[in-house]
């Protein structure tokens, strides 16, 4: 934070901590575990990882543009269970399953989208009633143990990967990751990417500007759908079936997302930091583990680390603000949003 | 309005059926449904209005239940001790939400999603089921009447009826408003915004205590997970949510909490008594969760244009 004004705007405001954060535990990983001492066992969290990031980047859309998104989880989980049932282990259903999932993913974000814009519920509140609906339906469905299988084909994007001469076994999920990152950094980078984060800062502003908010908006929980989808995908392959995998993706997915130094309230923060904030979120659960950290106490850890880590990225702006507001004029002191405020 | 409509309609199904929803004892059995999520929404609404939130209360249900238990160990001349004890755990609690929110700046949600994995981990350590058990003459809270209306009913009114005066009675409560309208207006105006938001976590989590004390009660021994298996701090946001409480703060009240967990208990009720899948429950109580609060936003929309 301490950088020369030249460069702050390249990395975003909030952005420094979370990479020292990461920085910090990738040494760590290298010390405590003997797979990290090469790049597999890297590859290796990256794979592990790159769910929970997918779902990260869309929450970071939702969330900058001033939403929530509560149904990613339970989202996951449908999707998980209905691609089971619908494959029933055969390859040759696949490829069209697939589709339908994206869809899904793409439907639930659109009603999602179009509930807060339209009927003016807070999204907090849409996204609670969509995680309760999609829960309940899948165990309506599935009676609570799912059925069916997924295909070899299906497992491949989460499970597979290419050998290449330098990298050794590159899994699919890693490249499925970079180039979904890629494309973020890329929208965020343009005119609509920085509506959005616009409509986050100040809605009214940007309506008054011309910016088609309600579009805006949408466009973040279908979005948010769509990685949700993709995470399912590879989580199926990745850790097979069970009405349980997307529990608590909704929170880690926020937690990251924040962790990344992306404002809840929307209006600021970048997307590469709430991918920084998943990974280190996944680095952080690999590095308790080698180090023998017994499962009920993890959540403890996990717990103290996040407000560490968010209280440090909090405080450490504030002197900067203080002095600053000493010497010369005042800059307009952010106040600590509240998580929602939108559509009071 | 909308508890009234739902009544109605709820009346007229479980009538179908052969049914009587409202005869004394089905406003009971409402009633009774809603106690414990009423004490945690009751607290939630406090928070919720101060701007704040939080999502530590399940954990905290289940950790005040057990430490009540535990406390008792079945000895009558422990009861008050242990209920002591229990409520002062859920103030440090409240004390902390409310010290990393105000003093560390930590967004109210990652700071009590935080605390609540902290309470999480402590739990799972320590406890693999129900522990500890309450003397049987503690169990006279949970299940003895006073006239026709159980113990448990009017704790939750007492309650609700002791935040509503302080949240509309006392300086404190009009501060609280103050904060959770605009913490800036609220701070250049005197008051004391940090005071207020730790006391507002505080007084939800010694609810969020109660809850616990109550359920141990009732149980006859403290259980880590009933707070979370009933998904108590979503299920408290989405009542006082209903309840037309703005969940950026700084507006509603108590009272339309009260009738937000009425919604969800007549819900519960109704399909009890029509018999239907419990995952049916939770797609249902999703959509009547949105539709409630799409018909207030309505509402406050055109009242706002008009």
């Amino acid at each position: 934070m301490t950088a020369p004004t030249t460069w702050r705007p390249r990395l975003a405001d909030g952005t420094a901590p979370v990479l020292a954060v990461l920085a910090v535990l990738l040494v760590a990983l290298a010390f405590a575990g003997p797979a990290y001492s090469e790049p597999a066992g890297y590859l290796a969290l990256l794979k592990r990882a790159a769910p929970l990031v997918l779902l990260a980047i869309g929450q970071y859309f939702v969330i900058v543009s001033g939403g929530f998104d509560l149904s990613v989880g339970s989202l996951v989980t449908a999707e998980v269970v209905i691609a089971a049932r619908l494959i029933e282990g055969d390859d040759a259903n696949t490829p069209w399953v697939i589709v339908l999932l994206l869809g899904f993913g793409l439907l639930v974000g659109l009603v999602n989208g179009l509930i807060t814009t339209k009927l003016l519920v807070p999204s907090f509140i849409v996204t609670l009633g969509m995680l309760l609906i999609l829960d309940g339906a899948v165990f309506l469905w599935t009676g609570g143990a799912p059925r069916g299988a997924l295909s070899p084909s299906f497992r491949v994007f989460g499970r597979g990967g290419v050998d290449l001469p330098v990298l050794g076994h590159l899994p699919w999920s890693v490249v499925i990751l970079l180039a979904v990152l890629v494309a973020a950094v890329l929208f965020m980078r343009g005119g609509t990417g920085r509506t959005l984060v616009a409509v986050g800062d100040n809605e009214n502003a940007v309506r008054l500007a011309g910016g088609r908010v309600d579009r805006l908006k949408v466009l973040a929980f279908v979005l948010s759908g769509l990685l949700a989808a993709l995470a399912a995908i590879l989580l199926g392959g990745f850790a097979g079936v069970s009405a349980q995998v997307g529990e608590g993706l909704e929170f880690r997915a926020i937690t990251a997302v924040v962790l990344g130094g992306v404002l809840l309230g929307g209006g600021r923060g970048s997307v590469v930091a709430a991918a920084a904030g998943a990974l280190t979120l996944e680095a952080l659960f690999s590095l308790l583990n080698l180090l023998g950290v017994a499962g009920a106490l993890e959540s403890a850890v996990q717990g103290v680390i996040i407000i560490a880590a968010v209280a440090y990225a909090a405080l450490g702006v504030n002197p900067r603000l203080a002095l600053r507001s000493r010497a010369g004029p005042p800059e307009p002191a952010r106040r600590q949003s509240p998580p929602h405020k939108e559509n009071r | 309005m909308a508890l009234a409509a739902l009544l109605v309609v709820g009346s007229i199904l479980v009538g179908l059926q052969g049914g009587v929803l409202l005869d004394q004892g089905g406003i009971l059995n409402i009633l009774t449904r809603s106690t414990v999520l009423g004490l945690v929404a009751v607290g939630q609404t406090i928070v919720i209005i101060s701007g704040s939130l939080d999502l530590s209360v399940a954990y905290l249900v289940g950790l005040c239940s057990l430490v009540a238990a535990e406390t008792m160990a079945g000895s009558d001349g422990m009861m008050l001790p242990g209920v002591l004890l229990a409520l002062a755990v859920a103030a440090v609690v409240g004390l902390v939400n409310g010290l990393v929110v105000t003093v560390l700046k930590v967004n109210a949600f990652i700071a009590t999603l935080g605390v609540a994995l902290i309470l999480r981990g402590y739990l799972e350590q320590n406890y693999t089921g129900p522990a500890g058990s309450v003397p049987r003459a503690f169990q006279h809270l949970g299940f003895d009447r006073i006239g026709p209306v159980p113990i448990g009913v009017l704790l939750m009114l007492l309650v609700a009826a002791l935040a509503w005066w302080y949240l509309k009675r006392t300086r404190g409560g009009y501060h609280t408003y103050a904060v959770g309208g605009d913490v800036d207006v609220a701070r250049l105006s005197g008051v004391r915004t940090g005071r207020t938001i730790v006391t507002a976590h505080v007084l939800c989590a010694v609810a969020a205590g109660l809850a616990g004390v109550f359920l141990a009660s009732r149980l006859g021994s403290g259980a880590p997970y009933v707070g979370t298996d009933a998904g108590y701090d979503l299920e408290s946001i989405a009542a006082v949510v209903l309840g037309g409480t703005a969940l950026a703060g700084g507006r509603g009240g108590v009272v339309g909490t009260i009738g937000g967990v009425l919604i969800l208990a007549t819900l519960d009720t109704v399909f009890d008594d029509l018999a239907v899948d419990p995952f049916f429950k939770d797609v249902v109580r999703g959509i009547v969760l949105i539709v409630a609060v799409a018909l207030y936003a309505r509402r406050k929309h055109s009242r706002r244009s008009a």
